[in-house]
């Protein structure tokens, strides 16, 4: 919203754009469990099995819009020749 | 027949204690018997927004327990004949709070009340939900805000889903209570609109509460605005909401802030 916009017809706009956005995700996960949250574990957990990394080296963003979300996992891992040894199989 | 509504909100400090208290005069001003029961256990404030904070012998607590008969515990109100108090305990122990407890005093109360209106504590903890579980009916306050309205719609959800009424497939009646309405704000753009919140919540509308200090009035004094004030704006849109409580049909008006040149001068001639 352009700022000529946010003198002319306030905040409220945004408000109820926010809470539509906002409670269409909550509603839903009323009814089943959070999936960006599972997605976010499983995701996690399958990368594990084949490389070790730090915890602390993942980056996870999540971006609830109207239609559709995005979950970014970003997970730093060490380059295998410098593993190789860490890693089974 | 008995009616146990709950006057909920998730959030606090929108106005259930004193929508509470105000639309229980409000009914019991015509006659009918109402019981308010306050359920904040630990944090009791109904008793004093009534007035009636240096009466508590007993409270709910006491009466689930065994401590105390029913009728001992609840306190009439020194203006309407009609209109009691069922105080919360101050104990920490929140625990004492029973579902089998509060449903035989519930059942009790509904032999000899018209109206048993459950005062909700904030969040969704124990005391909250015991204080829905046995509604035929509830309104939810609602501040035209961002997080008032999210919690809300949390409410909402939870008494579709966890009150004795959903569970045995029936639906508790739901209704919207706007408080703190601020009608020139809103017409800016800075405040929700009351369609914005009805349209979100999707929830029919049982009043409209203006913002006002007739309400701080009220409670400084111990008196619901209802009784204190009849004629005000606040108090008015409560008689209006009661009047819908009981089923009547009253049009809905979008109280103005007040701030026409006759109310200007009658506030100041009355102040």
């Amino acid at each position: 919203m352009r700022l000529f916009d946010l003198f002319r017809r306030g905040t409220a706009p945004i408000a109820r754009e926010r809470l539509q956005i906002l409670l269409a995700h909550e509603r839903g996960a009323r009814s089943h469990p959070d999936l960006l949250g599972i997605l976010r574990e499983e995701i996690i957990a399958v990368i594990g099995r084949h490389v070790s990394f730090e915890p602390d080296k993942v980056q996870i963003k999540m971006d609830r819009g109207k239609t559709v979300s995005t979950l970014a996992v970003d997970i730093e891992i060490p380059n295998l020749d410098r593993i190789s040894g860490l890693v089974p199989g | 027949m008995a009616q146990v509504l709950v006057v909920t909100s998730g959030k606090g400090g929108v106005g259930k204690t004193t929508s509470t208290a105000s639309l229980g005069a409000a009914l019991a001003r015509d006659g009918a018997k109402v019981v308010v029961i306050d359920f904040d256990v630990g944090l009791r404030n109904l008793d004093l927004v009534l007035g009636a904070e240096r009466r508590v012998v007993f409270d709910l607590i006491n009466v689930i327990n065994g401590v105390a008969k029913l009728s001992q515990a609840l306190i009439r109100d020194k203006r309407l004949e009609t209109l009691y108090l069922l105080p919360a305990s101050q104990t920490r122990d929140k625990d004492a709070l029973t579902e089998e407890g509060v449903a035989k005093v519930i059942e009790e109360l509904r032999t000899k009340f018209d109206w048993i209106i459950c005062d909700s504590p904030a969040g969704i903890e124990r005391g909250a939900m015991l204080a829905m579980r046995y509604a035929d009916a509830a309104i939810i306050v609602t501040n035209p805000e961002v997080s008032s309205v999210r919690d809300s719609d949390r409410i909402i959800g939870l008494l579709d889903s966890k009150t004795l009424k959903a569970e045995r497939g029936e639906r508790v009646e739901k209704h919207v209570l706007i408080t703190r309405y601020n009608s020139s704000r809103a017409a800016r753009g800075e405040m929700l609109s009351i369609n914005d919140v009805l349209e979100i919540l999707s929830t029919p509308l049982l009043g409209i509460i203006p913002e006002s200090q007739e309400v701080l009035r009220a409670s400084n004094v111990g008196s619901p605005v209802t009784l204190n004030n009849p004629l005000s704006a606040p108090a008015r849109a409560y008689f209006d909401a009661a009047q819908r409580l009981k089923g009547e049909h009253v049009p809905m008006v979008v109280p103005s802030d007040g701030r026409g040149i006759f109310n200007k001068l009658f506030a100041r001639k009355a102040a």
